[in-house]
Protein backbone atom coordinates (compact mmCIF):
# COMPACT_ATOMS: atom_id res chain seq x y z
CA UNK A 1 0.00 0.00 0.00
CA UNK A 2 1.39 3.39 -0.73
CA UNK A 3 1.38 5.45 2.49
CA UNK A 4 -0.91 9.00 1.12
CA UNK A 5 1.49 9.91 4.57
CA UNK A 6 4.92 10.49 2.57
CA UNK A 7 3.63 12.80 0.85
CA UNK A 8 0.94 14.59 2.67
CA UNK A 9 1.84 15.03 6.22
CA UNK A 10 -2.18 15.17 7.46
CA UNK A 11 -3.68 11.90 8.11
CA UNK A 12 -7.05 11.03 6.70
CA UNK A 13 -9.96 11.32 8.39
CA UNK A 14 -12.13 8.08 8.84
CA UNK A 15 -15.61 7.10 10.64
CA UNK A 16 -17.32 3.88 11.18
CA UNK A 17 -20.98 3.83 12.65
CA UNK A 18 -23.00 0.97 13.19
CA UNK A 19 -27.13 1.50 12.93
CA UNK A 20 -29.75 -1.59 12.43
CA UNK A 21 -26.57 -4.43 12.02
CA UNK A 22 -25.52 -7.23 14.49
CA UNK A 23 -22.37 -5.75 14.74
CA UNK A 24 -20.91 -8.35 12.07
CA UNK A 25 -19.23 -5.45 10.02
CA UNK A 26 -17.26 -3.96 12.88
CA UNK A 27 -15.83 -7.56 13.24
CA UNK A 28 -15.17 -7.68 9.27
CA UNK A 29 -13.08 -4.00 9.48
CA UNK A 30 -10.70 -5.78 12.14
CA UNK A 31 -10.64 -9.11 9.51
CA UNK A 32 -7.83 -7.27 7.17
CA UNK A 33 -5.96 -8.35 10.07
CA UNK A 34 -2.16 -6.71 10.35
CA UNK A 35 -4.00 -3.94 7.53
CA UNK A 36 -5.18 -2.42 10.23
CA UNK A 37 -1.54 -1.50 11.14
CA UNK A 38 -1.59 0.25 7.82
CA UNK A 39 -4.41 1.89 8.20
CA UNK A 40 -3.56 3.82 11.53
CA UNK A 41 -0.47 4.59 9.83
CA UNK A 42 -2.54 6.27 7.37
CA UNK A 43 -5.74 7.51 9.09
CA UNK A 44 -6.85 8.79 12.52
CA UNK A 45 -10.33 6.89 13.31
CA UNK A 46 -12.58 10.15 14.28
CA UNK A 47 -15.35 8.22 15.31
CA UNK A 48 -16.54 4.17 16.24
CA UNK A 49 -18.64 3.22 18.58
CA UNK A 50 -17.70 0.10 19.14
CA UNK A 51 -13.99 0.42 19.65
CA UNK A 52 -13.51 4.02 20.99
CA UNK A 53 -15.12 6.61 23.37
CA UNK A 54 -17.03 9.35 21.45
CA UNK A 55 -20.22 10.45 22.16
CA UNK A 56 -23.02 11.75 19.39
CA UNK A 57 -22.07 15.51 20.43
CA UNK A 58 -18.17 15.16 19.28
CA UNK A 59 -19.78 14.87 15.70
CA UNK A 60 -22.39 17.21 15.84
CA UNK A 61 -19.67 20.22 17.09
CA UNK A 62 -17.51 19.14 13.83
CA UNK A 63 -17.73 21.27 11.54
CA UNK A 64 -19.58 19.99 7.83
CA UNK A 65 -17.26 17.76 5.70
CA UNK A 66 -14.62 17.20 8.21
CA UNK A 67 -14.59 13.46 8.28
CA UNK A 68 -13.16 11.94 4.68
CA UNK A 69 -14.52 8.63 4.49
CA UNK A 70 -17.28 7.13 6.70
CA UNK A 71 -18.03 3.43 6.77
CA UNK A 72 -21.59 3.07 7.77
CA UNK A 73 -23.25 -0.22 8.28
CA UNK A 74 -26.46 -1.05 9.38
CA UNK A 75 -30.15 -0.88 8.07
CA UNK A 76 -32.05 2.38 9.32
CA UNK A 77 -34.51 1.00 11.72
CA UNK A 78 -35.14 3.61 14.01
CA UNK A 79 -35.08 7.45 14.53
CA UNK A 80 -31.67 7.38 15.67
CA UNK A 81 -30.35 5.40 12.89
CA UNK A 82 -31.93 7.85 10.73
CA UNK A 83 -30.77 10.79 12.77
CA UNK A 84 -26.96 9.76 12.67
CA UNK A 85 -27.03 9.15 8.62
CA UNK A 86 -28.01 12.75 8.16
CA UNK A 87 -25.81 13.92 10.54
CA UNK A 88 -22.63 11.87 8.99
CA UNK A 89 -23.48 12.42 5.76
CA UNK A 90 -23.23 16.18 6.25
CA UNK A 91 -20.12 15.67 8.25
CA UNK A 92 -18.77 13.13 5.94
CA UNK A 93 -16.71 13.87 2.27
CA UNK A 94 -17.17 10.62 1.74
CA UNK A 95 -20.05 8.27 2.57
CA UNK A 96 -19.72 4.07 1.75
CA UNK A 97 -22.54 2.35 2.62
CA UNK A 98 -21.13 -0.49 4.46
CA UNK A 99 -22.00 -4.16 3.75
CA UNK A 100 -25.89 -5.47 3.02
CA UNK A 101 -28.03 -3.89 5.69
CA UNK A 102 -26.68 -0.38 4.73
CA UNK A 103 -26.03 -1.82 1.07
CA UNK A 104 -29.75 -3.39 0.62
CA UNK A 105 -31.45 -3.94 3.60
CA UNK A 106 -30.09 -6.46 4.52
CA UNK A 107 -31.52 -9.34 7.22
CA UNK A 108 -33.28 -6.61 9.79
CA UNK A 109 -35.31 -5.44 6.24
CA UNK A 110 -36.78 -9.17 6.44
CA UNK A 111 -38.69 -7.33 8.75
CA UNK A 112 -40.78 -5.90 6.69
CA UNK A 113 -43.17 -8.50 6.39
CA UNK A 114 -44.54 -7.39 9.55
CA UNK A 115 -45.16 -3.89 10.79
CA UNK A 116 -44.28 -2.17 14.37
CA UNK A 117 -46.91 -3.76 15.95
CA UNK A 118 -46.34 -7.16 14.87
CA UNK A 119 -42.47 -7.07 15.36
CA UNK A 120 -43.38 -5.78 19.07
CA UNK A 121 -46.09 -8.24 19.81
CA UNK A 122 -43.41 -11.17 19.10
CA UNK A 123 -41.02 -9.32 20.84
CA UNK A 124 -42.82 -7.98 23.94
CA UNK A 125 -45.87 -9.94 24.22
CA UNK A 126 -46.22 -13.11 22.79
CA UNK A 127 -43.35 -14.80 23.38
CA UNK A 128 -43.49 -17.87 25.37
CA UNK A 129 -40.73 -16.98 27.47
CA UNK A 130 -41.67 -13.37 27.64
CA UNK A 131 -42.43 -12.51 31.23
CA UNK A 132 -44.49 -8.69 30.60
CA UNK A 133 -47.45 -8.87 32.72
CA UNK A 134 -48.12 -5.22 32.39
CA UNK A 135 -47.59 -5.38 28.23
CA UNK A 136 -45.37 -2.83 28.42
CA UNK A 137 -43.85 -2.06 25.08
CA UNK A 138 -40.99 0.70 23.73
CA UNK A 139 -42.72 4.14 23.43
CA UNK A 140 -40.51 7.10 22.63
CA UNK A 141 -41.21 9.10 25.79
CA UNK A 142 -42.70 8.46 29.11
CA UNK A 143 -43.11 10.91 31.94
CA UNK A 144 -41.71 9.89 35.57
CA UNK A 145 -41.02 11.59 38.37
CA UNK A 146 -37.65 12.61 37.72
CA UNK A 147 -38.70 13.99 33.94
CA UNK A 148 -39.42 12.83 30.73
CA UNK A 149 -37.31 9.83 29.67
CA UNK A 150 -37.10 9.36 25.52
CA UNK A 151 -36.42 6.64 23.54
CA UNK A 152 -35.66 6.53 19.02
CA UNK A 153 -39.30 6.04 17.27
CA UNK A 154 -39.18 2.28 15.91
CA UNK A 155 -40.43 2.41 12.10
CA UNK A 156 -42.52 0.24 10.58
CA UNK A 157 -40.39 -0.28 7.47
CA UNK A 158 -36.67 -0.80 7.55
CA UNK A 159 -34.59 1.09 4.87
CA UNK A 160 -31.61 0.85 3.14
CA UNK A 161 -28.86 3.36 4.01
CA UNK A 162 -29.57 4.95 0.45
CA UNK A 163 -33.01 5.40 1.23
CA UNK A 164 -32.81 7.95 3.60
CA UNK A 165 -29.69 9.99 2.54
CA UNK A 166 -26.82 10.26 -0.26
CA UNK A 167 -24.64 7.20 -0.64
CA UNK A 168 -21.60 7.70 -2.43
CA UNK A 169 -20.17 4.05 -2.72
CA UNK A 170 -21.58 0.61 -1.66
CA UNK A 171 -19.09 -2.14 -0.38
CA UNK A 172 -21.61 -5.28 -0.62
CA UNK A 173 -21.46 -8.64 1.12
CA UNK A 174 -22.47 -9.88 4.84
CA UNK A 175 -20.07 -8.98 6.04
CA UNK A 176 -17.86 -7.47 2.84
CA UNK A 177 -15.00 -9.80 2.31
CA UNK A 178 -11.50 -8.68 3.75
CA UNK A 179 -10.29 -8.20 0.42
CA UNK A 180 -13.50 -6.21 -0.96
CA UNK A 181 -12.50 -3.99 2.36
CA UNK A 182 -8.79 -3.89 1.42
CA UNK A 183 -9.15 -2.69 -1.98
CA UNK A 184 -11.60 -0.14 -0.78
CA UNK A 185 -9.30 1.16 1.66
CA UNK A 186 -6.43 1.48 -1.25
CA UNK A 187 -8.14 3.17 -3.69
CA UNK A 188 -9.50 5.37 -0.84
CA UNK A 189 -6.66 6.22 0.20
CA UNK A 190 -4.61 6.16 -3.40
CA UNK A 191 -7.63 8.83 -4.18
CA UNK A 192 -8.46 6.49 -7.32
CA UNK A 193 -11.95 6.14 -6.55
CA UNK A 194 -14.79 5.30 -9.76
CA UNK A 195 -17.43 7.45 -10.09
CA UNK A 196 -19.93 8.40 -7.47
CA UNK A 197 -22.89 5.89 -6.85
CA UNK A 198 -20.30 2.72 -7.61
CA UNK A 199 -20.81 -0.73 -6.22
CA UNK A 200 -16.75 -1.49 -4.97
CA UNK A 201 -16.99 -5.08 -5.83
CA UNK A 202 -16.56 -6.85 -9.07
CA UNK A 203 -20.14 -6.95 -11.54
CA UNK A 204 -20.08 -10.52 -12.32
CA UNK A 205 -22.60 -12.85 -10.40
CA UNK A 206 -21.05 -15.31 -7.49
CA UNK A 207 -21.65 -18.07 -10.34
CA UNK A 208 -18.52 -16.53 -11.71
CA UNK A 209 -16.36 -16.70 -9.09
CA UNK A 210 -17.86 -20.22 -8.41
CA UNK A 211 -15.39 -23.38 -7.90
CA UNK A 212 -18.42 -25.87 -8.84
CA UNK A 213 -18.72 -27.28 -12.64
CA UNK A 214 -21.80 -26.21 -13.94
CA UNK A 215 -23.49 -28.05 -17.22
CA UNK A 216 -27.20 -27.68 -18.33
CA UNK A 217 -29.08 -27.21 -15.54
CA UNK A 218 -32.23 -29.19 -14.85
CA UNK A 219 -33.67 -30.39 -11.20
CA UNK A 220 -36.45 -32.64 -10.63
CA UNK A 221 -36.88 -31.37 -7.11
CA UNK A 222 -35.95 -28.89 -4.36
CA UNK A 223 -33.85 -30.18 -1.57
CA UNK A 224 -32.88 -28.66 1.67
CA UNK A 225 -29.37 -28.97 2.60
CA UNK A 226 -30.22 -31.79 5.19
CA UNK A 227 -31.69 -33.51 3.06
CA UNK A 228 -28.73 -33.99 0.63
CA UNK A 229 -26.98 -37.16 2.11
CA UNK A 230 -23.71 -36.01 0.45
CA UNK A 231 -22.72 -33.19 -2.01
CA UNK A 232 -21.16 -34.04 -4.58
CA UNK A 233 -18.00 -31.65 -4.22
CA UNK A 234 -17.54 -31.11 -8.31
CA UNK A 235 -21.56 -30.31 -9.38
CA UNK A 236 -22.93 -27.29 -9.12
CA UNK A 237 -25.33 -27.20 -6.60
CA UNK A 238 -28.21 -26.24 -8.01
CA UNK A 239 -28.22 -28.93 -10.16
CA UNK A 240 -28.06 -30.98 -6.96
CA UNK A 241 -31.32 -29.67 -6.03
CA UNK A 242 -29.86 -26.76 -3.43
CA UNK A 243 -31.20 -23.71 -3.80
CA UNK A 244 -28.05 -21.40 -4.22
CA UNK A 245 -28.40 -17.69 -4.96
CA UNK A 246 -25.52 -17.54 -7.31
CA UNK A 247 -27.22 -16.67 -10.30
CA UNK A 248 -28.89 -13.96 -9.21
CA UNK A 249 -26.22 -12.13 -6.76
CA UNK A 250 -23.17 -10.02 -7.51
CA UNK A 251 -19.61 -11.64 -6.68
CA UNK A 252 -16.75 -10.28 -5.25
CA UNK A 253 -16.69 -12.45 -1.85
CA UNK A 254 -14.41 -15.67 -4.49
CA UNK A 255 -17.39 -17.42 -3.87
CA UNK A 256 -16.65 -18.27 0.21
CA UNK A 257 -19.84 -20.25 1.14
CA UNK A 258 -19.51 -22.08 -2.29
CA UNK A 259 -15.84 -23.26 -1.52
CA UNK A 260 -17.43 -24.30 2.52
CA UNK A 261 -19.88 -26.57 -0.11
CA UNK A 262 -22.66 -24.05 1.19
CA UNK A 263 -24.69 -22.36 -0.96
CA UNK A 264 -25.20 -18.82 -1.64
CA UNK A 265 -27.85 -17.33 0.36
CA UNK A 266 -27.04 -13.77 -1.77
CA UNK A 267 -25.31 -11.52 0.47
CA UNK A 268 -24.26 -9.35 -2.35
CA UNK A 269 -27.24 -7.98 -3.36
CA UNK A 270 -28.53 -7.81 -6.91
CA UNK A 271 -26.46 -7.80 -9.88
CA UNK A 272 -26.19 -4.89 -11.54
CA UNK A 273 -28.20 -5.47 -14.63
CA UNK A 274 -31.10 -6.78 -12.46
CA UNK A 275 -33.28 -4.33 -10.62
CA UNK A 276 -34.67 -7.14 -8.35
CA UNK A 277 -32.71 -9.89 -6.87
CA UNK A 278 -35.64 -11.93 -5.94
CA UNK A 279 -37.81 -11.64 -9.42
CA UNK A 280 -33.85 -12.40 -11.15
CA UNK A 281 -33.88 -16.29 -8.91
CA UNK A 282 -37.19 -16.68 -9.31
CA UNK A 283 -36.94 -16.20 -12.94
CA UNK A 284 -33.81 -18.75 -13.09
CA UNK A 285 -34.68 -21.28 -10.88
CA UNK A 286 -38.19 -21.40 -12.22
CA UNK A 287 -36.75 -21.86 -15.51
CA UNK A 288 -34.63 -25.17 -14.41
CA UNK A 289 -36.71 -26.58 -12.43
CA UNK A 290 -39.00 -29.62 -13.78
CA UNK A 291 -37.68 -29.10 -17.34
CA UNK A 292 -37.23 -32.55 -17.73
CA UNK A 293 -40.60 -34.35 -18.96
CA UNK A 294 -42.59 -30.39 -18.80
CA UNK A 295 -44.88 -31.05 -21.99
CA UNK A 296 -46.35 -34.07 -19.92
CA UNK A 297 -46.58 -32.29 -16.47
CA UNK A 298 -50.08 -31.70 -16.17
CA UNK A 299 -51.04 -28.25 -13.80
CA UNK A 300 -51.13 -29.84 -10.30
CA UNK A 301 -47.31 -31.62 -10.53
CA UNK A 302 -46.09 -28.11 -11.83
CA UNK A 303 -48.22 -26.47 -8.65
CA UNK A 304 -46.77 -29.15 -6.49
CA UNK A 305 -42.97 -28.66 -7.99
CA UNK A 306 -43.65 -25.02 -6.93
CA UNK A 307 -44.83 -25.70 -3.71
CA UNK A 308 -41.55 -27.49 -2.63
CA UNK A 309 -39.92 -23.74 -2.70
CA UNK A 310 -41.42 -23.05 0.84
CA UNK A 311 -40.67 -19.55 1.47
CA UNK A 312 -39.93 -17.40 -1.69
CA UNK A 313 -39.64 -13.92 -0.22
CA UNK A 314 -37.15 -15.46 2.91
CA UNK A 315 -35.06 -17.05 0.49
CA UNK A 316 -34.88 -14.89 -2.62
CA UNK A 317 -34.90 -11.64 -0.55
CA UNK A 318 -32.79 -12.54 2.31
CA UNK A 319 -30.72 -9.37 2.04
CA UNK A 320 -32.62 -7.45 -0.38
CA UNK A 321 -35.87 -6.80 0.58
CA UNK A 322 -36.30 -3.37 1.67
CA UNK A 323 -34.92 -2.13 -1.58
CA UNK A 324 -36.60 -4.45 -3.60
CA UNK A 325 -39.37 -3.43 -6.21
CA UNK A 326 -42.00 -3.85 -3.54
CA UNK A 327 -39.99 -3.32 -0.34
CA UNK A 328 -42.81 -4.48 1.92
CA UNK A 329 -45.85 -6.80 3.03
CA UNK A 330 -49.09 -4.14 2.33
CA UNK A 331 -49.85 -2.73 5.50
CA UNK A 332 -53.51 -3.29 6.48
CA UNK B 1 -35.20 2.63 -22.85
CA UNK B 2 -37.86 3.79 -24.76
CA UNK B 3 -40.30 0.77 -24.36
CA UNK B 4 -39.79 1.12 -20.67
CA UNK B 5 -40.95 4.92 -20.33
CA UNK B 6 -43.94 3.96 -22.25
CA UNK B 7 -44.90 1.08 -20.13
CA UNK B 8 -44.55 3.46 -16.58
CA UNK B 9 -46.18 5.66 -18.55
CA UNK B 10 -49.32 3.61 -19.44
CA UNK B 11 -49.57 2.86 -15.93
CA UNK B 12 -49.65 6.58 -14.74
CA UNK B 13 -51.62 7.58 -17.10
CA UNK B 14 -54.28 5.57 -16.09
CA UNK B 15 -54.02 6.29 -12.22
CA UNK B 16 -54.10 10.00 -13.34
CA UNK B 17 -57.35 9.48 -15.41
CA UNK B 18 -59.36 6.82 -13.31
CA UNK B 19 -58.39 8.22 -9.82
CA UNK B 20 -61.59 9.94 -8.99
CA UNK B 21 -63.37 7.32 -10.63
CA UNK B 22 -61.74 4.69 -8.48
CA UNK B 23 -62.35 6.11 -5.42
CA UNK B 24 -66.38 5.44 -6.37
CA UNK B 25 -68.34 2.25 -6.28
CA UNK B 26 -67.92 1.60 -9.89
CA UNK B 27 -64.40 0.82 -9.64
CA UNK B 28 -62.49 0.19 -13.07
CA UNK B 29 -59.61 -2.21 -12.81
CA UNK B 30 -56.37 -1.27 -15.00
CA UNK B 31 -55.14 -4.28 -16.49
CA UNK B 32 -51.66 -4.61 -18.42
CA UNK B 33 -51.20 -8.01 -20.47
CA UNK B 34 -48.13 -9.34 -21.78
CA UNK B 35 -49.20 -11.12 -24.82
CA UNK B 36 -47.37 -13.94 -26.56
CA UNK B 37 -46.48 -12.55 -30.51
CA UNK B 38 -47.75 -15.97 -31.92
CA UNK B 39 -50.62 -16.87 -30.11
CA UNK B 40 -52.57 -14.84 -27.57
CA UNK B 41 -51.65 -11.67 -29.21
CA UNK B 42 -53.19 -13.01 -32.64
CA UNK B 43 -56.17 -14.16 -30.37
CA UNK B 44 -56.92 -10.75 -29.31
CA UNK B 45 -56.45 -9.42 -32.56
CA UNK B 46 -59.06 -12.52 -33.92
CA UNK B 47 -61.29 -11.01 -31.09
CA UNK B 48 -61.01 -7.76 -32.38
CA UNK B 49 -61.76 -8.65 -36.14
CA UNK B 50 -64.49 -11.01 -35.23
CA UNK B 51 -66.17 -8.15 -33.37
CA UNK B 52 -66.02 -10.22 -29.90
CA UNK B 53 -66.84 -7.95 -27.47
CA UNK B 54 -64.98 -7.77 -23.82
CA UNK B 55 -64.23 -4.84 -21.36
CA UNK B 56 -61.88 -2.10 -22.65
CA UNK B 57 -59.80 -2.21 -19.07
CA UNK B 58 -56.76 -4.35 -20.72
CA UNK B 59 -53.45 -2.57 -22.13
CA UNK B 60 -51.56 -5.10 -23.98
CA UNK B 61 -48.10 -5.52 -24.41
CA UNK B 62 -46.59 -7.97 -27.42
CA UNK B 63 -43.73 -9.72 -25.85
CA UNK B 64 -42.30 -12.63 -28.73
CA UNK B 65 -42.75 -15.20 -26.16
CA UNK B 66 -44.46 -15.75 -22.57
CA UNK B 67 -41.26 -16.83 -21.68
CA UNK B 68 -39.64 -13.32 -22.08
CA UNK B 69 -41.93 -11.58 -19.21
CA UNK B 70 -39.39 -11.74 -16.02
CA UNK B 71 -41.29 -11.80 -12.82
CA UNK B 72 -39.56 -8.31 -12.03
CA UNK B 73 -42.17 -6.78 -15.26
CA UNK B 74 -45.10 -8.04 -13.19
CA UNK B 75 -43.66 -6.54 -10.15
CA UNK B 76 -43.23 -3.33 -11.28
CA UNK B 77 -46.46 -3.26 -12.98
CA UNK B 78 -47.93 -3.77 -9.69
CA UNK B 79 -45.54 -1.23 -7.98
CA UNK B 80 -47.09 1.06 -10.33
CA UNK B 81 -50.64 0.51 -9.50
CA UNK B 82 -52.02 -1.88 -12.16
CA UNK B 83 -54.79 -4.08 -10.49
CA UNK B 84 -53.96 -7.02 -12.47
CA UNK B 85 -51.33 -8.25 -14.82
CA UNK B 86 -52.54 -11.01 -17.48
CA UNK B 87 -49.71 -13.19 -18.95
CA UNK B 88 -51.04 -15.57 -22.04
CA UNK B 89 -48.81 -17.27 -23.79
CA UNK B 90 -49.45 -20.73 -26.10
CA UNK B 91 -50.95 -23.96 -24.83
CA UNK B 92 -48.52 -26.66 -23.61
CA UNK B 93 -46.64 -27.90 -26.65
CA UNK B 94 -46.90 -25.29 -28.51
CA UNK B 95 -44.75 -22.77 -27.84
CA UNK B 96 -42.80 -21.16 -30.87
CA UNK B 97 -39.64 -21.51 -28.92
CA UNK B 98 -40.47 -24.82 -27.71
CA UNK B 99 -40.72 -24.19 -23.52
CA UNK B 100 -40.85 -20.38 -22.84
CA UNK B 101 -44.64 -21.05 -22.06
CA UNK B 102 -43.63 -23.87 -19.51
CA UNK B 103 -40.81 -21.21 -18.36
CA UNK B 104 -43.91 -18.70 -17.63
CA UNK B 105 -46.36 -20.82 -16.10
CA UNK B 106 -44.03 -22.01 -13.17
CA UNK B 107 -42.12 -18.41 -13.30
CA UNK B 108 -45.81 -16.99 -12.34
CA UNK B 109 -46.48 -19.74 -9.91
CA UNK B 110 -43.42 -19.08 -8.33
CA UNK B 111 -44.24 -15.31 -8.66
CA UNK B 112 -47.84 -15.59 -6.82
CA UNK B 113 -46.39 -17.52 -4.11
CA UNK B 114 -44.00 -14.73 -3.07
CA UNK B 115 -47.13 -11.63 -3.65
CA UNK B 116 -49.01 -13.76 -0.69
CA UNK B 117 -46.11 -13.40 1.53
CA UNK B 118 -46.48 -9.94 0.49
CA UNK B 119 -50.19 -9.25 1.43
CA UNK B 120 -50.82 -9.03 -1.96
CA UNK B 121 -53.97 -11.48 -3.67
CA UNK B 122 -52.26 -13.74 -5.97
CA UNK B 123 -55.42 -13.60 -8.13
CA UNK B 124 -54.20 -10.04 -9.47
CA UNK B 125 -51.43 -12.28 -11.68
CA UNK B 126 -53.51 -14.71 -13.79
CA UNK B 127 -51.99 -16.88 -16.38
CA UNK B 128 -53.76 -18.33 -19.98
CA UNK B 129 -52.48 -20.40 -22.60
CA UNK B 130 -54.70 -18.96 -25.55
CA UNK B 131 -53.97 -19.78 -28.95
CA UNK B 132 -54.13 -18.08 -32.02
CA UNK B 133 -57.31 -18.96 -32.98
CA UNK B 134 -59.27 -18.38 -29.91
CA UNK B 135 -60.47 -14.97 -30.06
CA UNK B 136 -63.72 -16.17 -28.06
CA UNK B 137 -61.54 -17.77 -25.22
CA UNK B 138 -59.44 -14.31 -25.07
CA UNK B 139 -62.61 -11.82 -24.82
CA UNK B 140 -63.91 -14.46 -22.00
CA UNK B 141 -60.43 -14.69 -19.83
CA UNK B 142 -60.42 -10.70 -19.97
CA UNK B 143 -63.86 -10.55 -19.26
CA UNK B 144 -63.93 -13.28 -16.23
CA UNK B 145 -60.05 -11.44 -14.88
CA UNK B 146 -62.30 -7.33 -14.94
CA UNK B 147 -65.26 -9.27 -12.82
CA UNK B 148 -62.29 -10.94 -10.13
CA UNK B 149 -60.77 -7.98 -10.26
CA UNK B 150 -63.85 -5.51 -9.30
CA UNK B 151 -64.05 -8.06 -6.74
CA UNK B 152 -60.68 -7.64 -5.43
CA UNK B 153 -60.78 -4.32 -5.42
CA UNK B 154 -58.00 -1.49 -6.27
CA UNK B 155 -54.26 -2.82 -6.18
CA UNK B 156 -53.66 -1.68 -2.13
CA UNK B 157 -50.39 -0.10 -3.79
CA UNK B 158 -52.16 2.34 -5.81
CA UNK B 159 -52.51 4.57 -3.12
CA UNK B 160 -56.10 4.77 -3.44
CA UNK B 161 -57.26 1.46 -2.03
Amino acid sequence: MKMRQTKNPEKLKLAFYWAASCGGCEIAALDIDEKILDVVAVADILFWPVAIDTKYKDIEAMEDKSIDVCFFNGAIRTSENEHMAKLLRSKSKVLVAFGACAHTGGIPGLANVGSREEVFNVAYLDNPSTENPNKITPKTSIKVKEGELTLPEFYDTVKSLNQVVDVDYYLPGCPPSPELISEAIDTIVQNKLPPKGSVLAPSKSVCDECKFEKCEKKISEIKRIYEVKEVDPNKCLLEQGIVCMGPATRGGCDARCLNANMPCTGCGGPTPESSDQGAKMISALASILGVKDEEKMDEKEVEELIEKVRDPLGTFYKYALPTSLINRRVMK
Amino acid sequence: MRKKVEYTQLIHEEKKHTKAQRMTDNFEPNIIAFLCNWCAYAGADLAGTSRIKYPPNMKSIRVMCSGRVDPAFILEALKNGADGILVAGCHPRDCHYQSGNYKAKRRILLLKKLLHQLGINPSRVRFEYISASEGQRFASAVTEFVDDLKKFGPNPLSGVA
